[in-house]
């Protein structure tokens, strides 16, 4: 029976490192071995900067514009995200983003929004994760560490806007940015994988009456930090004094 | 009882056999020879270190782009005639299932290389 060792079909590793010293003092092109050049990888990958606490993410959404029965963010999102799967029970499907029509039954004053992860700046979920799965990014951004995450559904029952969901059956087809599977929980990311590469998320590029906005809060030269600051926005249950990242007008 | 000291009895026998065969070596199919990150024994023992690394980087704070990434795995190390890294002759699989060792990636993570995403992106109505 051959050696585990045997298998590894290359010299030790002492005498890669001792070459690739040898390589990286002598040459300035790093050859490390045939055909591999470090200057390559090097140039190919610069990692970015990452998410900076300078920055808060959040949306403002106009609901005076958003049009009932209209459910092209959700689309959107599902499709970005890769949210696809059918399931028997359709309570148990995933739902980042959903619509919701409003009547005040006084009135008679009707109005729809779309609801999704608040991104509060003290978000709930993360306060109770026992696994520290439920972060928020330097950025405000609330996600799920998947790696981490055991499906216990705390933070589901911590959020005060149902913004979280449970993937309940194993799922394939996923967006290789977007990684979603069994038993872990997950809202809405903002589309971070887009935001990190300077989109705006899928949603609001996607809504054909211009409801929402995205931008950096922090910011007071973004359009919605001065919308913000000109214009009367609302926080959903401000009285939880969340601080949220996501504002309404019109409710 | 008789029946299970034969059984036994053949296990014993056999046993040196299994032991001297061992397992077939896997069939590891490099599609793009020479282009990895690192040399081959640094990658065989250290991937899952450099992932495990880069994984937490880029989802807590947002680190983009870095040497490591599974994604980059895959795009180069995804069979030219499945598109993926799993499957009997995959990348992947084919050495992790020889060495017994359970990934748990492709719960959560796409297996196949060149996914469409401006087929599937689709933000625009």
């Amino acid at each position: 029976m051959k050696k585990p060792q045997d298998l590894l079909d290359n010299k030790p590793r002492r005498n890669f490192v001792g070459a690739a010293a040898i390589a990286g003092a002598g040459l300035g092109t790093l050859a490390l071995a045939p055909g591999l050049h470090l200057i390559q990888v090097s140039e190919a990958n610069t990692p970015s900067q990452g998410a900076s606490g300078k920055v808060r993410w959040g949306m403002l959404i106009d609901s005076t514009k958003c049009a009932s029965g209209c459910d092209v963010c959700v689309k959107a999102c599902n499709t970005e995200n890769g949210i696809n799967e059918t399931l028997k029970d359709a309570r148990q499907g995933s739902q980042w983003i959903r619509k919701i029509d409003l009547k005040n039954p006084k009135t008679g004053q009707e109005h729809s929004l779309p609801m999704l992860c608040q991104h509060c700046a003290h978000p709930p979920c993360v306060d109770v994760c026992p696994t520290g799965a439920s972060m928020k990014r330097a950025d405000g951004i609330v996600l799920v560490d998947r790696h981490t995450c055991i499906g216990c559904r705390y933070c589901m029952l911590a959020c005060p806007y149902k913004a979280r969901s449970l993937v309940h059956l194993p799922l394939t087809n996923q967006n290789p940015e977007v990684p979603r599977g069994q038993g872990c929980v997950e809202s809405c990311t903002f589309c971070v994988q887009r935001v990190d590469k300077g989109l705006k998320p899928a949603c609001v590029e996607a809504c054909p009456d211009g409801a929402m906005l995205f931008g950096d809060l922090n910011d007071p030269a973004s359009e919605i930090a001065q919308r913000i600051a000109k214009e009367k926005t609302t926080q959903v249950r401000g009285d939880l004094k969340l601080n949220l990242g996501v504002r309404y007008q019109g409710i | 009882m008789k029946r299970m000291l034969i059984g036994l009895a053949a296990i014993l026998l056999l046993a040196p056999v299994f032991a001297t065969a061992g397992a077939p070596k896997p069939n590891v199919i490099i599609e793009n020879p020479g282009q990895c990150i690192a040399p081959t024994a640094e990658m065989r023992v250290n991937h899952m270190k450099m992932l495990n690394h880069s994984r937490d980087r880029t989802l807590r704070q947002g680190i983009r782009g870095e040497k490591a990434s599974l994604n980059g795995c895959i795009e180069c190390h995804a069979s030219k005639t499945t598109g993926s890294v799993l499957g009997k002759d995959g990348f992947c699989e084919s050495c992790h299932t020889y060495a017994a060792v359970k990934v748990d990636c492709w719960q959560c993570h796409q297996p196949k290389a060149g996914y469409k995403h401006a087929e599937a992106a689709g933000v625009k109505p």
